[in-house]
C-alpha cells in the first residue's frame, strides 16, 4: 500500500507539472510518432456498405501498438520517482515490447513476465524484448496467460518494491492504475476528436475499439464520453463461443468480483475462484476488466459486446483485403463488429475504430488458424 | 478481550498456517490437531484462492493441489467446523477478497461463525476497503485481522492499529510468503516502529522457517507465523519431521 501511496503522489506531482507534459508530448511526437493518423478505410467502408470507416492508426506507432503511449508516460514517471528498475507483465507481447523500448531509452534494468503460452504463441515478440536488452520471465502458474503473469509481476514489485516501478499496460489493478494508464492514453481520443472536427466539423456518431483490460478502449473513449451523441461500442473476445468457458468476455458474461486489486466484472466460478479464459487474440485473453468500463457498462454510457474468433479472423482478413492493412488479432475484433454496425447505418454516418495495434506479431497464430480451418 | 486475544496474552505465541485440502482433506483434519498438541496457540486455515498475489510459490502450489481436489469455501467451512469439535485454540481463516466476495461478507462471516472460526485474514483488503467486512465480523464475534509491512508508513500504521482486531500480522520483510534462509535485518527495528503506537499483539509471518529465526522474531514480537514451511513437511504419517519442527519452534518460543 506504501508504494501505491507512493506512486499517486508522484503521479498528482508530474499531472501537475507542465515539463512533464512536455517532455512525454515530445516523446510521443519524435520518437513514438504521434499524432497518428486518422485514416478514411474507403474500401472498408464499402464493403460495410453503409457508415464511413475511419481507423485511427494506433498500428503505425513505434513498436506497433498504443502501448507505447502508457509505457512513455510511467515510464518517465518512474525515472522522476527514482526507480532504477521496471517490471511489467505482457499477454500479446506488445506492452512488454513497449516496455522494453522505453526501458532502453531511459537506461533502467526491464523484467517482463509473461506467460509461457504466450511466450509460444508470440515469440517474435519474446526475441524483441531480448534484443531491446529486457530479462523476459516465463509464468508457468495458472492459465499461462496474462492473468498469470500480471501475478507474477505484481509478486516481483512487492518483493523489490522500494527500487522497482511496476508498469503495468492495462487499464487495470490498485488505485492509481487505472486512472494512470487511461490518462496517458486518452491521447488517442484527444487526437480523434480533435482530428475529426478539423476535418468534417464534427464528432463521430459511433466510436468501436477493442476490450480486454480495455486500454486502448478507454483511452480512445474518454474524450467523449461527455459527448453523449457519440455511442461508444467496446468489442470483448468471445473466444470459441459465450456458452463454454473458453471467452474472456469480463463485461458481457461476468460478474462483479476484485482481481489484481480492481473491482470490477470478473470471469469467475459459484465459489469466487477466477476462471482461466480463451482468446485467439492474447492481448484479450484477460478474465478481469478496467473498472472504469464496468462504471460505463453499469451507466450505459457504453455497450459492450463479443466477437468469436472465426469472426475476429474475418475481421482480419477483411482488412488485408480491402485496404492493405495486416491489423493485430485484438483489434480485428473491432473491425468485424464495426463493419455490422456500420451496415445498420446510414452513409453519412461517420465511425471511428481504433485499429490499437499491428498484426506482424499474429502470423504465426492466424496461419495456424487458417490452415485448421481449411 | 477476543479468543485470539487471550491465546496471544498466555506466551510467546506459534501460529501455524495450513492450506484447507493440501494435500488432502484427511491430511488437514488430521494435522490441525496435532499441530495444536505439538503447542500451536492459533491455527490459520488457508482457503485455497486461484490468483494467490501475496503468496510465494509453495502455498501457491498447495492452493493449487488444494482447489484440483475440489476444495471450495463451503467445504472449508465444514472442515473447520469439524476441527472445531476436536481442538480448542482459535481457527482463523486466510484467503483473499474475492472467494468473500463471491460468498457475500454478511454470509461469510455468519457461516465462518458457526463454523467456530475466530478471526479472518484477507492479504489483498486494506482497511481503507474493508469497512462493511469489519462490520460483518464485528456482527458475529470475529476478528478481522490486517497486516502491515516494513515499507509501511507512520499513518498506515496508526490505521491498521486503530482497525486491526486481535493481532496485527507483522510481514516481516518486502514480499511474499515462503520459506528463507535469513531474516531482514531491520525486523527488530520494524516491530519497534508499530509498537510504538500499536497496543494490539504483533505477529511476525512471512519467511519464518526455522526456531531460531522464530526465537529472534519473538523477542520483539508477541508471536510468529509459520506457513510454507509446515506445508514442506507435510509428507504423511507420522508427521515426524513436522512435529519436531513444531516442537523446536515451541521451545525457542518459550526460551525467547
Amino acid at each position: 500500500m506504501s508504494a501505491l501511496e507512493e506512486l499517486d503522489r508522484a503521479y498528482g506531482a508530474a499531472c501537475a507539472d507542465p515539463a512533464f507534459w512536455s517532455e512525454f508530448d515530445l516523446l510521443c511526437r519524435d520518437y513514438a510518432g504521434r499524432p497518428t493518423p486518422l485514416y478514411h478505410a474507403r474500401g472498408l467502408s464499402a464493403r460495410a456498405g453503409g457508415a464511413s470507416l475511419l481507423l485511427k492508426r494506433e498500428d503505425l506507432l513505434h513498436t506497433g501498438a498504443h502501448k507505447i503511449n502508457n509505457a512513455l508516460g510511467q515510464g518517465l514517471l518512474a525515472r522522476r520517482m527514482g526507480k532504477e528498475r521496471i517490471v511489467a507483465e505482457t499477454g500479446a507481447g506488445q506492452h512488454g515490447v513497449a516496455v522494453a523500448t522505453v526501458c532502453a531509452l531511459l537506461k533502467v534494468k526491464c523484467v517482463i513476465y509473461m506467460g509461457d503460452e504466450d511466450v509460444r504463441r508470440q515469440s517474435s515478440n519474446v526475441f524483441r524484448m531480448k534484443l531491446l536488452g529486457a530479462e523476459v520471465c516465463p509464468v508457468s502458474s495458472g492459465s499461462r496467460t496474462l492473468k498469470d503473469a500480471v501475478n507474477e509481476s505484481i509478486r516481483d514489485w512487492v518483493t523489490n518494491v522500494r527500487h522497482t516501478h511496476l508498469l503495468l499496460g492495462s487499464a487495470v489493478g490498485p488505485h492509481p492504475y487505472p486512472d494512470m494508464v487511461a490518462n496517458f492514453q486518452s491521447v488517442i481520443g484527444r487526437e480523434t476528436r480533435d482530428e475529426m472536427l478539423a476535418r468534417y466539423g464534427r464528432l463521430p456518431d459511433c466510436v468501436v475499439a477493442c476490450v480486454g483490460g480495455g486500454s486502448n478502449a478507454i483511452g480512445m473513449f474518454r474524450p467523449f464520453v461527455e459527448h453523449l451523441s457519440v455511442r461508444l461500442i467496446g468489442v470483448e473476445a468471445a473466444g470459441k463461443g459465450l456458452d463454454g468457458s473458453s471467452h474472456a468476455a469480463s463485461l458481457v458474461r461476468g460478474r462483479p468480483g476484485v482481481l489484481h486489486g480492481t473491482k470490477s466484472y470478473v470471469l469467475q466460478d459459484e465459489a469466487g475462484q477466477i476462471a482461466s479464459t480463451f482468446s485467439i487474440a492474447p492481448g484479450l485473453d484477460y478474465p478481469g476488466v478496467g473498472p472504469e468500463h464496468a462504471h460505463y457498462r453499469d451507466s450505459g454510457r457504453a455497450t459492450y459486446v463479443a466477437v468469436t474468433d472465426g469472426q475476429a479472423l474475418e475481421g482480419f482478413k477483411l482488412l488485408c483485403e480491402t485496404e492493405g492493412i495486416i491489423p493485430a488479432l485484438e483489434p480485428s475484433h473491432a473491425v468485424y463488429h464495426a463493419v455490422h454496425v456500420a451496415a445498420e447505418l446510414p452513409r453519412e454516418a461517420l465511425m471511428v475504430i481504433n485499429l490499437s495495434g499491428r498484426g506482424d506479431k499474429d502470423l504465426g497464430i492466424v496461419s495456424e488458424a487458417l490452415e485448421a480451418g481449411r | 478481550m477476543s479468543r485470539i486475544g487471550s491465546a496471544l496474552a498466555r506466551r510467546k505465541a506459534l501460529i501455524g498456517y495450513v492450506t484447507v485440502g493440501y494435500p488432502s482433506l484427511e491430511a488437514t483434519l488430521e494435522v490441525v490437531p496435532l499441530l495444536a498438541g505439538w503447542g500451536c496457540d492459533v491455527i490459520e486455515l488457508g482457503i485455497p484462492f486461484s490468483d494467490p498475489l501475496a503468496d510465494g510459490t509453495t502455498i501457491q502450489e498447495a492452493a493449487h493441489r488444494a482447489l484440483a481436489n475440489g476444495v471450495t469455501p463451503r467445504l472449508c467451512l465444514e472442515v473447520a467446523a469439524e476441527l472445531r469439535r476436536k481442538v480448542a485454540i482459535p481457527l482463523v481463516f486466510m484467503t483473499y477478497c474475492n472467494p468473500v466476495l463471491s460468498l457475500g461478507p454478511e454470509a461469510f462471516c455468519r457461516l465462518s461463525a458457526e463454523g467456530g472460526l475466530d478471526g479472518l485474514i484477507v492479504p489483498d483488503l486494506p482497511p481503507e476497503e474493508g469497512g462493511e467486512l469489519e462490520t460483518c465480523c464485528a456482527g458475529e464475534g470475529m476478528d478481522l485481522i490486517y497486516l502491515l509491512a516494513p515499507t509501511s508508513s507512520q499513518s498506515r500504521i496508526d490505521l491498521v492499529s486503530q482497525r486491526s482486531r486481535g493481532f496485527i500480522y507483522l510481514v516481516s520483510l518486502a514480499g511474499v510468503t515462503g520459506a528463507r534462509q535469513d531474516l531482514p535485518p531491520d525486523l527488530e527495528s520494524f516491530v519497534g516502529r508499530v509498537r510504538k503506537r500499536a497496543a494490539l499483539p504483533l505477529c511476525v509471518g512471512f519467511g519464518i522457517s526455522t526456531p531460531e529465526q522464530a526465537g529472534r522474531a519473538a523477542r520483539v514480537a508477541d508471536g510468529v507465523i509459520v506457513g510454507s514451511r509446515l506445508l514442506q513437511l507435510m509428507d504423511g504419517r507420522p508427521y515426524r519431521r513436522l512435529g519436531e519442527l513444531v516442537a523446536g519452534m515451541r521451545e525457542a518460543l518459550d526460551a525467547s
